[in-house]
């Protein structure tokens, strides 16, 4: 049977070049980049310096702001909770907004229990940050701003260059999500005015279990609190051996990003193009959700009127999609994303994303459209909502029986 | 989440998709669900003179459970008299289609949509003018 992978906004299949990069770090280099005495130690540490370079290459940044980590969840909690913990004489008060990933809303969660007053911006209808609301907002004791560069369910880029200014102007730190993006948009933190960014391995076709951030040394030097203690690695932020292989795997991945950056996000995005000029040509009632043109090259989230997005994932069941659909989790809470968004329940049921990754081809495109068009029309046969919508009966003025 | 091959089968080849005629006296409606809870049913049922059910179709938003749960009601009422139609329990849907807990407010709906296309063919009849059938049938 034919399978079509496009969940790569979830992960990525490694690339055989990070692979072959990474094995002879599990053999014979296995030594520990601590270890100073022999080189076993010394060709693991000239291997992690080396992927520390190749991360920074990618961001415009210095090697040594490089802290390696377990992936971009805990890189996030490092730069929230590291920064509110170091920070806290200054202020404890912190910026974010309502449509990051859990890895950032849930360390603000957990400071607002502690003492800090968390402030989370609402977004328009394509998910981007007011910044005339971002300028009120900060205050004497704010000590952090955290927006996500690339939304990862939706795709909207965040106005990430002016976000740094504004909050450079303001003397408050700025730190980025930036796993949806590092690779595939261009980014540079001093243009940029980013103070911390979070990125993860396995976004990029390298491994899971591996991530970095990116913590400015100078203008100005920032130093997190450590979350995990013992052995002062990683400039004190971060003790723990180094995952090794997955940082050697992290730096290749790095350095395909950066040495195909002219070419591959140009053709992720055409990709993504081409998918959604066939679904929009051919079916009414497609509704694209985040922003037309400011998304990540790999996102595609579209909302299909009247279908529930579980059972359109059922009848494209040899294509690896994921949906907001509420049906797709336990809570029976659709997307809060898309909810943010001001997207109707109802669409955020019916929605699907598609995220391309370097492993697609034009005709896992053309054949996902072929799919998703036939289960579409099969589905909306069916669907008693789209039959009452050709019958003109205006749906939101239906008084539903609720269960 | 992976399906087993009842709610499969259910969701390829779902049995008795359609509409009948709203309209028809014999004929009993019910729609249940609201589109931003993910799931709307709707099931129609038609009966004989002697109160049998000779026809059921649905058309149902929702999962593939809620899709399964419906087109399995439907299988289930046809040849039912209406008392026996209300016998149906959602656990009985439950059971047959292994549904896991999650899942269970799907026959929970289809339970309710039978009910309310009962509901709706009952109302219907009392409301006509009493004799009104043994009148058009004189004429």
């Amino acid at each position: 049977m034919r399978r079509v992978y496009l969940d790569n906004n979830a992960t990525t299949p490694v690339d055989p070049q990070v692979l072959d990069a990474m094995l002879p770090y599990f053999r014979e280099k296995f030594g520990n980049a601590a270890s100073r005495s022999h080189a076993f130690g010394w060709e693991a540490e000239e291997a992690v310096e080396n992927a520390r370079q190749q991360v920074a290459a990618v961001l415009g940044a210095e090697a040594k702001e490089i802290i390696w980590t377990s992936g971009a969840s805990e890189s996030n909690n490092i730069a929230i909770k590291g920064v509110a913990e170091k920070y806290a004489e200054k202020g404890r008060h912190i910026i974010t907004q309502i449509t990051e990933h859990k890895a950032v809303i849930d360390p603000c969660k957990y400071l607002e229990q502690h003492g800090c007053r968390v402030t989370f911006l609402p977004v328009d209808k394509y998910g981007r940050i007011d910044l005339q609301q971002l300028a009120a907002a900060i205050k004497d004791d704010t000590v952090l701003v955290s927006i996500m560069h690339g939304n990862n369910e939706i795709g909207t880029l965040q106005p990430v260059g002016e976000i740094g200014k504004l909050c450079k102007q303001r003397g408050v730190l700025f730190h980025t999500d930036g796993c949806q993006t590092f690779g595939k948009v261009p980014i540079d933190v001093n243009e940029m005015g980013i103070d911390l960014l979070s990125l993860s391995g396995h976004k990029i076709h390298g491994p899971k279990g591996v991530g970095a951030l990116y913590v400015r040394r100078k203008r100005p030097r920032v130093i997190c609190e450590a979350i995990i203690h013992g052995g002062g690695h990683e400039r004190n932020m971060r003790s723990g051996t180094l995952n090794v292989p997955g940082i050697v795997g992290l730096g290749t991945a790095a350095e395909l990003c950066r040495l195909h950056m002219d070419t591959e996000p140009a053709r992720l995005a055409a990709l993504r193009d081409r998918l959604w000029t066939a679904l929009s040509s051919q079916l009414d009632n497609a509704i694209l959700n985040g922003h037309a043109t400011d998304r990540t090259p790999s996102n595609l989230n579209v909302s299909f009127a009247y279908v529930e997005g579980e059972s359109l994932m059922m009848g494209i069941n040899d294509i690896a999609v994921s949906s907001g659909s509420a049906c797709t989790s336990a809570s029976l809470e659709p997307s809060y994303v898309l909810k943010a968004l001001g997207v109707g329940d109802e669409l955020a049921h019916s929605s699907i994303r598609f995220s391309v990754g370097r492993f697609n081809t034009e005709a896992d495109i053309d054949y996902t459209a072929e799919r998703v068009v036939t289960a579409v029309r099969k589905l909306r046969a069916m669907s008693p909502l789209y039959e009452m919508a050709q019958e003109g009966v205006d749906l939101t003025k239906v008084e539903w029986a609720h269960p | 989440m992976a399906y087993n091959d009842k709610i499969l089968d259910h969701y390829n080849n779902p049995r008795n998709v359609g509409t009948l005629d709203r309209n028809s006296e014999r004929v009993g409606t019910g729609i249940v669900g609201a589109p931003e809870c993910g799931d709307v049913m709707k099931l129609q049922i038609m009966i004989d003179d002697h109160e049998n059910i000779v026809d059921a179709k649905f058309k149902t938003f929702g999962c593939g459970s809620a899709i399964a749960s419906s087109s399995l009601a439907t299988e289930w009422i046809k040849g039912r008299t209406l008392d026996e139609a209300l016998e149906i329990k959602n656990t009985d849907i439950v059971r047959e289609l292994a549904l896991p807990p999650v899942k269970i407010h799907c026959s929970v709906l289809a339970e309710d949509a039978i009910k309310a296309a009962i509901t709706d063919l009952k109302a219907k009849r009392a409301a006509r003018p009493t004799g009104a059938v043994a009148a058009t049938a004189a004429k």
